[in-house]
């Protein structure tokens, strides 16, 4: 089987278990886009069809939820934590040098696909704000020189291809 | 609703009507003009551009006429210089938020948002006009979306769910980055789902959604909310 | 653990047997291990524990649990030893064996590494968070054991449903998610609602940006908040409930799920629970990145699986909620409290905080303070006493500014205010709100035209754009802002925010739009003189503006 057909099946088996029940549409695209990534337009329609919902409504929802990605996102993620413990605590200096440094802006993607920076609100570590997620691996208590380090790390040497 | 009848006074009018009628509806049924952008009758209220905040006595918040049921003894006021500088306030929000100019518009005499402007004198805006550059969409046979226009009130989503029953309009994204999508974000033309029906054409308050090729004081003419009622009725039938 | 059958008496036998299980130990190590101390090595630290106690011999007599928060997440790795509550702070895996032979072996608490704060225990009162970073919340015995689900076994062994709700009602308890609206009284209004089935939304959204006192919670005691649930179920009539939690908390999910899974092993949850024909289910459902969900229209559009958008009300949830049947929404703080209500009585909690705002609150502490963490206060103590007793004041020799209270909806307040009592009434008076827990300390290096910029961004971000005010006012102001921060603006502007201001707060539909102008207010009304100086004189004192431009050149 493909790891197409695999990832479809995983689907079905997720909208099956919620009975294709129409008030699940979060629940199943969560599992989407635990299964592809990210949820495109195709991903989108299956839904739709599958739930009996209008196409509208679910890219309606897809949309809302800042949670959902519809592009791809880079090979390498990272997130910056943009709340108020850790915007008090300079988070948003750092992002500026991360942003400098690799020519990029919040919410985008290096053109080859290898970085993306993110934002989001809060992770709840605001204790030890700032706080920067590289890859799965939050940076506690983060400053410019341990994040540019450690993007550099996961990078492996190769700097994305900037604009 | 009930058949229970409920007595209140708007404006210093003692009104009687049932149970359960909002206050906007009780109000016009007496004469009394509240201003309104995206409520029609027959469709769902929403409570969304808040024209029709009223007061009531005893309560020191502010609350939409469209979506405030009646309630005995209520004393409601339509009209206050709180009111009017708030209703002024939403008109030039809304004329600030897109590119409202209404001399090269379709709708131009015949725009709710504009004719609303005009009534309470707003002839500027305090705050800095911000003029979108959407791309209209004018790809359908018929159908012209231009979303520099559109006030997010929302009534073409729910005529074109409630009365025509498709569900091919909806809202992309949240907050100042909603707009009107059909199906997935598509061009009209490739909508799978549009019956091209004009409905949404219809109830655009303003020039965002028209018909190419017709004036647009004949596409809005002022029946809708009874061509909706009857439509309604003929559905419940 | 196996699905069993237990009846009412069996709850009580497992907590005896359980006490007799801990008793044969004579240390107790707390490793927390909650979502603030795993980044910083805390599993490691466990590992190097439990190695720690079997080679020095010690495994019979020394149990290392793993457990939340104790509150200190500032110097975590944070572990604590029973008896005696010694709490170590910054634990590494190499500290853990000298701690293990010197405090447990030799009986000689380590005193160079241990948290030194009193003050940070001594005026706070943990009611909600009483076994946070005590048991571990992985194990429904260690809830039981220390009382757990008893509250659930009287009422269903002794009280009615309308005995229930009045306990709750005579606690005086108010909600803990913001708006403070009396417990018992809205049971109540559910209770009384005719239409079936009725459903019960714990609220677990937690959405302000910079609180984790919700998280913290259910990582640390997830039980609690079923036993409410539970309880609240009882009481009202409801057959299912909904716990709703952002997917930002991957921990809190898991602990939750497992939660979830030993109740209904041992038929707390589930058709018979506790073979008294009482039934009730909970099932989560996961937030996506939206703070407006957490709104209580919202989060019901949410569940059903639609966009979060806020609608009209009436009619209200208790009547007309999910799928239009009658809905109690609660926050999960305020379900926490529930099972000590029904332990120890309304009466006993209403002597709690002041008359009028009942118990107390948990807050997470951030910010420039020296002690940032989670703490649980009664009601009514002082910002001052939050901010410098608590607190440890502000870091670094700085000069305290003001503090933030209620997330990105709250007020900034100077430091005229600290004498202000904290309770829903007294922060509303002075613009503020209690929100959903969260007090963030600037020092003077904080500029207040830059914080209410801030907030007025965040909600620019996350109205849904329903409404004109707050979808359509907001960004005007935002971009005021963005004026006056970069030296492009007049006095004029402080007119036009006032007015807007006003205006979105008046007129808004939900709590966002009307709270959202409360930095900006807040900040005219204490602050103002920062405006006139970044208007007037283009200067920044605190040296935060100013700058994206020259960049950006
Ligand atoms: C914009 C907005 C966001 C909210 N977010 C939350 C939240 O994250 N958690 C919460 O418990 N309540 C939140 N609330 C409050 C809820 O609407 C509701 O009042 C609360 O969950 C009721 O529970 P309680 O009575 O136990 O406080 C929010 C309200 C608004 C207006
Ligand atoms: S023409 Fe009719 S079906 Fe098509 S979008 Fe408009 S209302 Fe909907
Ligand atoms: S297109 Fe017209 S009817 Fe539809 S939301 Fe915009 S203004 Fe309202
Ligand atoms: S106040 Fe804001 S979040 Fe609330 S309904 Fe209006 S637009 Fe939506
Ligand atoms: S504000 Fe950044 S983790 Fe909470
Ligand atoms: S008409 Fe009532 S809010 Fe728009
Ligand atoms: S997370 Fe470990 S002390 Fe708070």
């Amino acid at each position: 089987m493909s790891t197409d057909d695999k990832r479809r099946l995983a689907l079905e088996k997720s909208m099956k278990e919620h009975n294709y029940e129409e008030s699940a549409l979060l629940e199943i695209l969560h599992r989407a886009q635990e299964i592809y990534g990210y949820l495109d337009k195709e991903l989108l329609m299956d839904i739709a069809q599958s739930l009996h919902l209008p196409p509208s409504h679910v890219f309606g929802v897809a949309t809302f939820y800042s949670y959902f990605k519809l592009k791809r996102p880079g090979q390498h993620v990272i997130t910056g934590c943009l709340g108020t413990a850790c915007y008090v605590k300079g988070v948003d200096e750092i992002m500026r040098a991360i942003e400098k440094e690799y020519n990029i802006k919040r919410g985008e993607s290096t053109p080859d696909g290898k970085l993306s920076l993110l934002v989001t609100r809060c992770i709840g570590a605001c204790a030890m704000a700032p706080a920067i997620v590289v890859d799965d691996e939050m940076i506690a208590k983060a400053t410019k020189e341990v994040v540019l380090q450690k993007i550099k790390e996961v990078l492996g040497g190769d700097k994305p291809e900037s604009r | 609703m009930g058949d229970a009848i409920v007595t209140l006074k708007i404006d210093g009018v003692e009104v009687h009507v049932p149970e359960g009628t909002m206050i906007l509806k009780a109000a016009k049924d007496n004469g009394i003009i509240i201003p309104t952008l995206c409520n029609l009758e027959g469709l769902t209220p929403y409570g969304g551009c808040r024209l029709c905040l009223v007061e009531i006595s005893g309560s020191p918040k502010l609350f939409a006429a469209c979506i405030t049921p009646v309630s005995s003894g209520m004393e409601v006021t339509t009209q206050s210089e709180k009111l009017k500088e708030y209703r002024k306030m939403a008109v030039q929000l809304l004329l600030a938020e897109k590119s409202h100019v209404c001399s090269v518009c379709v709708a131009n005499d015949h725009c709710e948002l504009q004719s609303l402007a005009n009534e309470l004198g707003v002839d500027h805006t305090m705050f800095e006009r911000n003029f979108t550059k959407e791309e209209i969409d004018s790809t359908h046979d018929f159908l012209v979306i231009d979303r520099n226009r559109c006030i997010l009130c929302t009534r073409c989503i729910r005529v074109c769910d409630e009365i025509e029953g498709v569900h091919t309009l909806d809202l992309r994204m949240r907050g100042k980055d909603a707009q009107i999508i059909m199906d997935l974000d598509n061009k009209w033309v490739n909508s799978c789902s549009c019956t091209s029906c004009r409905k949404c054409a219809k109830v655009c308050p303003v020039g965002a959604i028209y018909i190419e090729g017709e004036p647009v004081g004949h596409t809005k003419h002022k029946e809708i909310a009874e061509f909706i009622t009857e439509r309604r009725q003929r559905k419940c039938k | 653990m196996e699905a069993t059958s237990l009846n009412l008496a069996d709850i009580q036998k497992i907590a005896e047997q359980e006490v007799d299980f801990e008793r044969a130990y004579k240390y107790r190590i707390n490793v927390c291990c909650s979502s603030g101390c795993v980044p910083l090595g805390a599993l490691k630290v466990l590992k190097a524990f439990e190695d720690a106690v079997k080679e020095l011999g010690v495994e019979k007599e020394c149990k290392v649990a793993r457990t939340g928060c104790p509150g200190t997440c500032a110097v975590g790795p944070a572990v604590m030893i029973e008896p005696g509550d010694y709490l170590y702070q910054n634990v590494t895996p190499e500290k853990a064996r000298e701690i293990v032979r010197d405090h447990v072996v030799l009986g000689l608490p380590v005193k160079e590494m241990l948290y030194k704060n009193e003050a940070f225990y001594k005026k706070q009162q943990r009611l909600v968070l009483r076994n946070a970073g005590k048991i571990d919340p992985q194990r429904i015995q260690d809830y039981i054991a220390m009382g757990g689900y008893s509250a659930i076994v009287k009422c269903l062994a002794t009280m009615t449903p309308q005995g229930v709700i009045y306990e709750v009602s005579t606690s005086g308890l108010r909600g803990r998610g913001g708006a403070g609206f009396p417990t018992g009284q809205k049971w109540g209004l559910v209770a009384r609602a005719h239409s079936k089935p009725k459903y019960i939304v714990a609220n677990l959204d937690e959405g302000d940006p910079g609180v984790f006192a919700n998280r913290t919670l259910a990582e640390a005691d997830p039980h609690a908040i079923l036993e409410g649930m539970l309880i609240a179920a009882y009481a009202i009539g409801a057959e299912k409930g909904y716990l709703y939690i952002r997917s930002e908390y991957p921990l809190a999910i898991q602990t939750l799920q497992k939660a979830i899974a030993q109740a209904r092993s041992i038929s707390l949850l589930g058709d018979n629970i506790l073979e008294t024909g009482f039934k009730f289910d909970v099932e989560l459902r996961f937030g996506a990145g939206a703070f407006v969900a957490g709104e209580e229209t919202a989060i019901l559009a949410s569940v059903e699986g639609r966009r979060a958008m806020p609608r009209p009300r009436p009619p209200y949830p208790a009547n007309s909620g999910l799928w239009g049947k009658p809905t109690l929404i609660q926050n999960v703080e305020t379900l926490a409290n529930i099972p000590l209500i029904i332990q120890n009585g309304g009466v006993w909690f209403s002597k709690i905080g002041t008359p009028r705002c009942t118990g107390t609150k948990c807050f997470s502490l951030t910010g420039k303070t020296k002690n940032p963490g989670l703490i649980e206060v009664p009601m009514g103590i002082t910002l001052r006493e939050v901010v410098f007793d608590i607190g440890g004041g502000v870091p670094e020799g700085r000069k305290f500014k003001a503090v933030l209270v209620g997330g990105p909806s709250g007020g900034c307040l100077p430091d005229t205010l600290l004498e202000l009592p904290v309770d829903y009434d007294s922060l509303t008076r002075v613009g503020a709100i209690m929100g959903s827990g969260g007090i963030v300390v600037l020092d003077d290096k904080s500029c207040m035209v830059d914080t209410a910029k801030f907030f007025t961004e965040f909600c620019v971000d996350e109205s849904c754009g329903r409404c004109t005010p707050c979808r359509a006012g907001l960004i005007r102001i935002k971009e005021i802002f963005d004026g006056i921060t970069q030296g492009d603006a007049r006095v004029e502007d402080i007119t036009t925010l006032e007015k807007a201001g006003v205006y979105i707060r008046d007129a808004s539909l939900c709590g966002l739009g009307q709270t959202a102008p409360n930095p900006v207010l807040t900040t005219l009304r204490y602050f103002k003189d920062e405006y006139l100086e970044h208007i007037q004189d283009k200067k920044c004192r605190a040296g935060k503006c100013f700058k994206n431009k020259e960049e950006e050149v």
